[in-house]
């Protein structure tokens, strides 16, 4: 096996991880703010790929410009479904409010189905089939542009939380709900807020990775456990974490397509799951709960 | 002979000592009371007896066997009843069925297990609200129910964690006579409180615990008057 | 039988007298029905057996099983391959699948257990399993792989009880017992000691223990006796469908649909998963073959329904139907 095979791979696995990496980070700032379960999370991200899909269908618009109109949308969204729908099951036992969102995430994936049918779809961009090549070492132009993009978004997003008011607001709720109550919060917008954030992020991972899959409607559940397994693993509460979790999870998937049976790869992920859950729930980076 | 002997117990929590060294015992069928400020030890203590962790350092004997390290219901098992602080009703299931949980602890089937937890029910007082769902009840009834499933599992030594916070005067002086029956009857009862109205009536031997230390333990009489205990926790006014 | 004398005292003489009724009515449906009904009545039965089954493990006991279509998959698996490779018949298939799906319960449970993993984190755990076994499956070529595995059909007329082969009364009286079976052990298991214990898990798992249950035991418990109950489910599943694909059987779509009944008719309750098999199973396909008749023919409409139905009950109806519609009818002598 030639060394520049494998680190071209290798390089592919990064870029694909940092989108997962953003995928992921939505699911870890709902998970760890709102404390709610996102099972829903792979599904939203599908429906912002067939967003894409259609976006670059009718006016051209290239995935990457997508991310801009689409996260906005998605953040609405995410704002409205938290305050009316997730918000009363704050407080209700751990299994209801499961359950609500494997249903919302059912009727998702069954909606797509319905609507664009079991075939898949992609984007076609003018510079699909281009790569950068720095001597031998190739890169893929949509990875490339994806990746950045990831970075840019992800940096955005720490940057809010460390800066903003309002990012440090919520970092106040996870921290100490009853506290940032007493404090004059507003939890429930807060609440609303994040996960609009948390949307927004999987609406622009979704626009992303659609330059490097073809989306079918049952994809949503694969992405779900992906986030969930990422998120695990990088660290409940870690946004370095989801990101670090996200690239590991790219680069070893990228790797066993080439070293075992592709199909193998998710086999993988789910290995590491149980292992990390077992041994390590907090995670990589994690704090202890 | 001493009942439950605590023997150089220590306890800490990432870095913060919650017991310090902690020694004392309980005599066969004595009523023995634990007070301090809040932060001092107490329940830490009782977790340690009740097997929800082991303690860092010492012994913990029950009936002249070492019980520290074991499982919480394997110190049941043993003879060991407790409360909780924050009382643990099972919400979803009708007072009568709380209780018959524990009394099963202590019988050979469902149809025993409910005469008897059908008696204690009696005992306490809650007979008339047996088929209520737990989380129906008021607070005062929810210790009593707290206190009943406890009983139920038959235990020789019970501890009781905080019982009286909470209660209105009267509600406390009725559990006051229903722990003073039982003790009469032979039940070891060791407990944690803060209501010194019912440590007064039933105590006969008061331990005061202060930052995981023990600072006193003696008599109640002698308790209220040493300088100590009054700097750290009653305070120069305290009537009784 | 002490446990049916509080089952019938449990209910008022009409709700004795309706249950009376089904029963009767139960038995002879095959005569009265024609085929598509008579299949709409074993995918009823079936799914009220798996969701009495799950029910043991979550109603009961609390705990979150995501991934129950693995027993199903291993249960099925385990029967048909010892029929179609080494012609053994299920009556002898099925220990193979209760053994198969004791293991991997006891492995689940042991691992999430031992580990303190509960609520969401076990949920997932679940989901974990349930999908790296389907991968694997799909990988197995001695099994069919993504190709499938297939149970020759010999006959459909006249039966075969020993393996299996026969007419659809014939499935049907098979599911109608072990539904039966399932209800009956369910209803033994909730009065007897071990249904105590579970239920004082499910309620508050640091009190249950200081009342002296070793928790850990019991909960295992749960889980494989649940899992052992699936797995029989799997074996039906086998020779009833004949074909075996990794990705329909250990599918979590499949998972999904084992928790629908229980949930909506009413977790932790006995009559619970059979009226929510019924409501849920008689309305989606009510509302396909409306579909069909406006002369569309879209795949998921079903899928959709069954999500909003879910969604429907957790939000306004927690408890399920049953609580409320027996207390409604008068069904249920209450407390």
């Amino acid at each position: 096996m030639p060394p520049v095979l494998v680190v071209n791979v290798l390089i592919s696995g990064v870029l694909a991880g940092l989108v997962y990496g953003l995928m992921a980070l939505g699911l870890s700032v709902i998970f760890g703010v709102v404390r709610v379960v996102n099972f829903a999370h792979g599904q939203m991200m599908t429906v912002a790929m067939y967003a894409a899909v259609l976006l670059f269908a009718w006016l051209k618009l290239d995935p990457i410009l997508a991310i801009l109109p689409v996260a906005a949308l998605f953040f609405v969204l995410g704002y409205a479904l938290q305050s009316s729908i997730i918000n009363p099951f704050i407080t209700r036992p751990e299994h209801s409010q499961f359950i609500l969102l494997v249903a919302l995430a059912t009727i998702i994936s069954n909606v797509l189905l319905m609507g664009f049918g079991p075939d898949a779809r992609s984007v076609q961009t003018s510079y699909g089939l281009n790569s950068y090549a720095i001597g031998q070492i190739l890169f893929d132009q949509s990875r490339v542009y994806a990746g950045s993009a990831a970075i840019a978004c992800s940096a955005a997003l720490f940057a809010f939380f460390r800066f903003a008011p309002t990012g440090k607001a919520i970092r106040a709720c996870a921290d100490n709900y009853l506290g940032a109550k007493v404090v004059g919060l507003n939890v429930k917008h807060l609440y609303a807020l994040t996960f609009g954030l948390g949307a927004a992020c999987v609406a622009a991972a979704g626009c992303m990775i659609v330059l490097l899959v073809d989306v079918t409607p049952d994809l949503g559940s694969y992405y779900t456990l992906l986030a969930f397994v990422i998120v695990i693993v990088g660290g409940l509460g870690s946004m370095g974490g989801a990101l670090l979790g996200g690239v590991l999870i790219g680069v070893s998937e990228a790797l066993a397509g080439l070293f075992f049976d592709p199909a193998a790869k998710s086999m993988f992920s789910f290995a590491l799951l149980i292992l990390v859950l077992l041994f390590r729930p907090q995670g990589l980076l994690g704090r202890r709960r | 002979m001493a009942q439950l002997e605590i023997d150089s117990v220590s306890k800490s929590f990432r870095g913060l000592r919650a017991v310090a060294d902690a020694s004392f015992e309980v005599p066969q069928g004595a009523l023995v009371a634990l007070i301090g400020p809040n932060g001092a030890g107490k329940t830490t203590i009782f977790n340690m007896v009740a097997g929800v962790y082991a303690p860092d350092g010492g012994r913990i004997r029950f009936d002249g066997a070492r019980i520290d390290g074991k499982r919480p219901d394997q110190i049941c098992a043993a003879g060991v009843g407790r409360t909780f602080q924050i009382v643990k009703p099972f919400a979803g299931l009708s007072v009568l069925d709380n209780v018959i949980v524990g009394a099963l602890q202590n019988s050979r089937g469902v149809a025993q297990a409910r005469r008897e937890a059908l008696a204690i029910l009696e005992r306490l007082g809650l007979e008339g609200r047996r088929d209520q769902l737990a989380s129906a009840l008021t607070l005062p009834d929810r210790k009593r129910l707290e206190v009943a499933r406890a009983l139920a599992t038959g235990p020789r030594l019970l501890l009781l964690d905080e019982v009286m916070a909470g209660l209105r005067p009267t509600e406390c002086d009725q559990l006051v006579e229903v722990f003073r029956e039982l003790n009469r009857a032979g039940l070891t009862i060791l407990l944690i409180e803060h209501v010194m109205r019912a440590v007064m009536a039933l105590a006969q031997q008061v331990i005061v615990l202060h930052h995981g230390e023990i600072i006193a333990n003696s008599t109640p009489q002698q308790v209220v008057r040493d300088p100590a205990v009054l700097e750290c926790y009653l305070g120069e006014e305290t009537e009784v | 039988m002490s446990a049916l004398r509080d089952l019938l005292s449990s209910l008022t003489p009409l709700g004795r007298a309706l249950l009376a009724l089904m029963a009767a009515a139960l038995l002879v449906l095959p005569y009265v029905l024609n085929s598509y009904l008579l299949t709409l009545a074993i995918l009823i039965l079936y799914l009220a057996y798996t969701g009495q089954a799950w029910n043991v493990m979550m109603g009961f006991c609390g705990q979150l099983s995501l991934g129950h279509a693995l027993y199903v998959g291993l249960g099925a698996y385990a029967a048909a391959v010892l029929y179609a490779k080494f012609q053994v018949g299920p009556w002898a298939g099925i220990w193979l699948a209760l053994a198969l799906c004791v293991v991997a319960g006891a492995v689940i449970g042991f691992l999430a257990f031992r580990f303190s993993i509960a609520g969401v984190y076990f949920a997932l755990l679940t989901i974990a399993f349930a999908e790296f076994t389907r991968i694997g499956f799909e990988n197995l070529s001695w099994v069919g792989g993504t190709g499938g595995l297939f149970i020759k059909v010999a006959q459909r007329h006249h039966i075969d009880l020993l393996n299996l082969r026969g007419t659809p009364a014939m499935f049907y009286y098979v599911i109608l017992a072990l539904a039966a079976a399932a209800f009956a052990l369910s209803g033994w298991l909730l009065r007897s000691r071990v249904g105590y214990y579970w239920q004082a898990i499910r309620e508050d798992e640091e009190a249950a223990q200081a009342l002296g249950i070793n928790t850990f035991l019991w909960k295992m418990a749960a889980v494989t006796i649940s899992a052992a109950m699936t797995g029989v489910a799997g074996v039906f599943y086998a020779f009833y469908y004949n074909n075996l694909f990794p990705g329909q059987v250990f599918n979590i779509e499949q998972s999904i649909e084992i928790i629908l009944g229980p949930i909506i008719g009413g977790l932790g309750t006995l009559f619970g998963p059979i009226l929510g098999a019924t409501v849920i199973t008689a309305l989606g396909e009510g509302i396909t073959n409306a579909v069909n008749a406006l002369g569309f023919d879209i795949p998921g409409v079903k899928q959709v329904f069954y999500g909003v139905a879910l969604m429907c009950v957790i939000m306004f109806l927690p408890d399920g139907i049953w609580p409320p519609l027996a207390r409604k009818l008068g069904l249920r002598r209450k407390d």
